[in-house]
């Protein structure tokens, strides 16, 4: 600390100086600052563009095996747009396919519906929590539940999706989900037991599921489910073209 | 401060004063991401890049750098880097990206990075700078797999995820969870400490004064 390139040959601090030279010298701080900043942001920019699509492509393939594992591994599934109308197997007028709201939809072999996956984030400890979770509207229960991107603190808040017995709870569980302290349930259809020393990430994951069945309200429960999609055009195994862009979260 | 060749500043950080086991700086992900191999590599390659594109930009930069807010740009240089090889891993290797998390982000705050800019790459020239960048970012990447390797063949019977012993070895799954962590560096700690005083018994010559660092290069 001590051979450092210092302009302040008064020994003082730039706050014991007089009035003009700090201000002359802040200009130049911020000038600095300024600067390097919007150079960083133009590197950042250009990296940005160039890894973007790479990003968006393997979140997309984790997305479609994501779905197929909350689904408990339907035979077949379609995107369907939702609207305030609700959902549809075509994007509303104006909307662009690829930042549309979709839900999934999930076909068993027989061509029954499974039911249907939802992703969702909100702000958890760390960062934005994505998840996506199956739900069956019939039933009023959920299938499955898995994090998609979470930043949350190595060894608690991460148990969310490396605790499996947390993540084993939101199988077959009801809908509003009522998050309970551990050894705290009676036992209802209802609860999930939280994680201790995790309670805000565990109660997260618990609120992102419940607010996005309450944003769409009924529209699953009155979706009249369209037949499957023929095994050759969007069957699990092989998604159609294009599926990359059209699945982006 | 002493004049130093370029070789020493290039060997310097590998061994004699390498960050970890010596200066034990940047111990969160040495502690945190060796449970794999894999982890290791990631991680090390990932300090390695940021340690020196932020190096040759401070020495670069030394002459610009206001006094008054070079703690601040030194951040500022080394957070660009940290998101630059944050998104060039999630591009290419995101399996690695995924497991390694929020400690890409967290390469920001490593001390050892912000210490050789305040100690080092701020006073002296590029080249040198760059050269005491590479030792020390290699110094780290050999002490991350020194644990990762340890803490892999213990902890899950293999290395790289090729198995070693077979389906009899029971695994020691306490070493790839955070207590391994702390037992793969006392023990690296300790043999390292053990043998530097077989050395200095043995030896009469020295090339650098012993210890951890010279006085003002020591934060």
């Amino acid at each position: 600390m001590k051979e450092l390139p210092t302009v302040q040959a008064d020994g003082g601090s730039s706050d014991s100086g007089p009035p003009r030279a700090p201000q002359v010298a802040s200009v130049k701080l911020m000038a600095t600052l300024a600067v390097a900043g919007a150079v960083a942001g133009l590197l950042i920019v250009l990296v940005f563009q160039w890894a973007d699509p790479q990003i968006q492509a393997h979140r997309a393939a984790a997305l479609r095996a994501a779905l197929l594992e909350v689904l408990s591994g339907p035979a077949s599934y379609r995107s369907l747009y939702v609207s305030p109308a609700g959902l549809s197997m075509t994007p509303p007028a104006g909307v662009d396919t690829v930042t549309a709201e979709k839900v999934y939809i999930g076909y068993d072999d027989a061509g029954d519906v499974v039911g249907y996956a939802v992703t969702g984030g909100e702000p958890g400890f760390q960062d934005i929590i994505q998840l996506i979770f199956g739900y069956d509207a019939g039933q009023g229960r959920l299938l499955g539940m898995m994090v998609l991107e979470s930043k949350e603190t190595p060894g608690l808040g991460d148990k969310i999706f490396k605790d499996l017995d947390f993540v084993a709870e939101f199988q077959g569980v009801t809908a509003p989900i009522k998050g309970v302290k551990l050894g705290a349930g009676t036992g209802a259809d209802n609860e999930v037991d939280m994680i201790t020393g995790a309670t805000i990430s565990s109660r997260t994951v618990i609120d992102i599921i419940n607010h996005r069945l309450e944003a769409l309200g009924s529209a699953l429960e009155e979706h009249v489910p369209e037949p499957p999609p023929p095994p050759s055009a969007s069957s699990a195994e092989e998604p159609p073209a294009g599926d990359e862009g059209e699945e982006r979260s | 401060m002493r004049e130093t060749t370029p070789r020493e500043d290039l060997l310097r950080g590998i061994w004699k004063e390498n960050p970890v086991l010596v200066q034990l700086l940047g111990l969160c992900p040495a502690l945190a991401v060796t449970n794999t191999v894999p982890n290791s590599i990631a991680m090390g390659l990932a300090t390695f890049f940021v340690l020196l594109g932020s190096s040759f930009l401070v020495s670069l930069m030394k002459n610009w750098i206001p006094a008054e807010v070079r703690i601040s740009a030194y951040i500022l240089i080394i957070a660009t880097f940290v998101t630059i090889a944050d998104f060039v891993l999630a591009a290419v290797v995101p399996v690695i990206h995924k497991e390694l998390g929020a400690f890409i982000a967290l390469i920001v705050v490593n001390c050892m990075i912000l210490g050789r800019q305040e100690a080092f790459a701020s006073k002296r020239p590029v080249g040198r700078a760059l050269l005491d960048a590479a030792g020390t970012g290699a110094g780290f990447m050999i002490a991350l797999l020194m644990m990762g390797t340890f803490r892999e063949i213990l902890g899950n019977g293999s290395v790289m995820g090729y198995s070693l012993f077979g389906d009899n070895f029971e695994p020691w799954i306490v070493m790839i969870l955070p207590p391994g962590g702390f037992f793969t560096l006392g023990f690296i700690l300790l043999s390292f400490g053990w043998w530097k005083d077989r050395q200095a018994e043995t030896s009469h010559v020295r090339q650098w004064p012993h210890g951890v660092a010279s006085g003002e290069e020591a934060l």
